[in-house]
């Protein structure tokens, strides 16, 4: 059993990107621009049979600012050193710029057109030559110190049950509080599951005004979800004892930790300061595509969009998933879901659950988690080979003024 | 640390959570009390801590999570069946495929 405080003073190794920023993996993206390069997208990916190189795209046809924007910040995220564009040629999506977006941070990109390459098996050829010399490139990235105030973690909870709330939601408040105070920017999110918690919430803004935001977050959302018909609320979520609503909402709050909230971002923007922040992750404006996010990895690419390093993931029920690009790092709630799902668990929280740890010791535990696993560790998802993507349409308003009161009140 | 199979998360709460899998018939304690389980409850699952009746807040945490559809006798199974969010209603799987 592990329970040993990690070392938040301690540097790790990083891949320095030209843009400043630094990453904890070196990730070649491969990208289609339109379900109709998927195909060759994946058969590309899978031929050249590297952990390091990801698939991920989007699948509409019709453009999209959100999806725009979103794709521009993962194809320069710290963690990517390159990436390969599939295109099929008549898309919506505006390929040169986000090519032109990639160089402008340094990385190689190449882009390729099906439809002007001799089809699939061409491309698939081509773009396997492509990703081996961006690779090539990518490699020669320069390594250097990153201390834990450079990180930014996300946090998501995925399946939850009755046991969530009591064990791994707090116990990774715990870690954010311990990292946030190290200096890490912590991200925490989906305004609908914080349904019912939004006045307790309030109370922990830096400012009034920015209390007032996080309390329209979230009306914004239970406005939004009540059109949809369902709340953010899961059958299995009732199989595993929650009844409500804002039962699950309460348990997952409890991830935030106890630390002040810093500012509301959007998806994309990157937190401007270390500290708690709140993504919100509800479009603006009348319902138009549907549920704000479709699964859980919809939530993990937003935070990845806005910088998350690595995410750490609570499942109560046994979510499997990873991520492409950055890490998860699953904290397993449930001790019956854990001894079912092993394999698939970094972190056994609901020891917790059965008198055999505490919130304080997972908590460190989680921290150490995080602290290795930004110093390369693989997590048990990368092992496995998980990858999940999704991208789907939105629409977002930018942020006010009252949502990033340290904006521009710290260099980041 | 508790050492039954239910948990108390707050001194206010009327509801206590299960941390270890109960069956119907078991005897635990509640408050100092012995009672006799109505219902097989499962790790997560809720029973309640006192009479409740119907109207009442469920407090959980030490905050409201929604209010009670019927009343519940003292250590009943607190669920779907007699409570129900003050905010979105929940939905189960049986909300689509009707009849299969």
């Amino acid at each position: 059993m592990v329970t040993r405080i990690g070392d938040t003073n301690t540097p790790f190794q990083a891949w320095l990107r030209p843009d400043g920023r630094k990453g904890i993996r070196n990730v070649i993206c491969v990208v289609y621009l339109v379900e109709c390069a998927h195909h060759v997208a994946r058969q590309i990916v899978s031929k050249c049979d590297d952990s390091e190189v990801h698939l991920i795209g989007f699948p509409g046809c019709y453009p999209n600012d959100y999806a725009y924007k979103m794709m521009e910040a993962l194809c320069t995220h710290p963690n990517v050193g390159g990436a390969v564009l599939v295109s099929l040629g008549c898309e919506g999506f505006n390929r040169e710029a986000l090519k032109h977006h990639i160089e402008g941070s340094g990385r190689p990109v190449e882009t390729y057109v099906i439809q002007n390459e001799g089809g699939t098996l061409e491309t698939i050829r081509k773009g396997v030559e492509a990703v081996r010399r961006i690779q090539t490139i990518a490699n020669q990235t320069p390594r250097g110190d990153m201390s834990v105030s450079e990180l930014v973690i996300g946090t998501i909870c995925g399946g939850s049950d009755g046991t969530s709330g009591i064990t791994a939601n707090p116990a990774v408040g715990r870690a954010f509080d311990t990292l946030g105070a190290a200096g890490a920017a912590c991200i925490f999110e989906e305004t609908g599951e914080l349904v019912g918690c939004e006045k307790i919430m309030a109370s922990r803004a830096i400012t009034p005004e920015l209390g007032a935001e996080l309390e329209a977050s979230v009306l914004k959302a239970e406005k939004y979800y009540t059109i949809m018909g369902y709340g953010s609320f899961a059958p299995g979520n009732a199989e595993g004892g929650l009844t409500t609503q804002e039962e699950k909402s309460m348990g997952a709050y409890s991830k935030s930790g106890s630390a002040p909230i810093c500012g509301i971002i959007k998806p994309g923007d990157v937190p401007p300061s270390g500290g708690l922040y709140l993504l919100d992750v509800v479009p603006d404006g009348e319902p138009r595509f549907g549920f704000p996010n479709i699964s859980d990895n919809a939530e993990i690419v937003e935070m990845i969009a806005s910088g998350a390093h690595l995410t750490l993931f609570t499942t109560g029920r046994g979510s499997v998933v990873g991520s492409a690009i950055s890490p998860v790092i699953k904290v397993c709630a449930n001790p019956e879901t854990y001894r079912k799902l092993s394999g698939d668990m970094d972190i056994d929280a609901g020891r917790i659950m059965e008198g055999r740890a505490t919130l304080d010791e997972v908590g460190a535990e989680i921290t150490d988690r995080v602290l290795r696993v930004a110093a390369g560790e693989q997590t048990l998802s990368e092992q496995m080979g998980h990858q999940e993507f999704i991208l789907t349409y939105k629409t977002f308003d930018p942020v006010g003024p009252a949502c990033l009161p340290l904006r521009g009140k710290q260099a980041f | 640390m508790n050492t039954g199979p239910f948990i108390l998360l707050h001194p206010d709460d009327n509801v206590l959570v299960c941390r270890q899998h109960a069956f119907r018939g078991q005897s635990i304690t509640l408050d100092g009390d012995i009672v006799v389980l109505p219902d097989e409850i499962t790790v997560g699952h809720k029973i309640a801590r006192r009479d409740l009746k119907a109207g009442e807040k469920i407090i959980k945490y030490g905050a409201p999570i929604g209010s009670m559809k019927t009343d519940a006798a003292r250590g009943a199974h607190i669920h779907m069946h007699n409570m129900q969010s003050d905010y979105i209603k929940s939905h189960t799987r049986e909300v689509t495929g009707h009849g299969h």
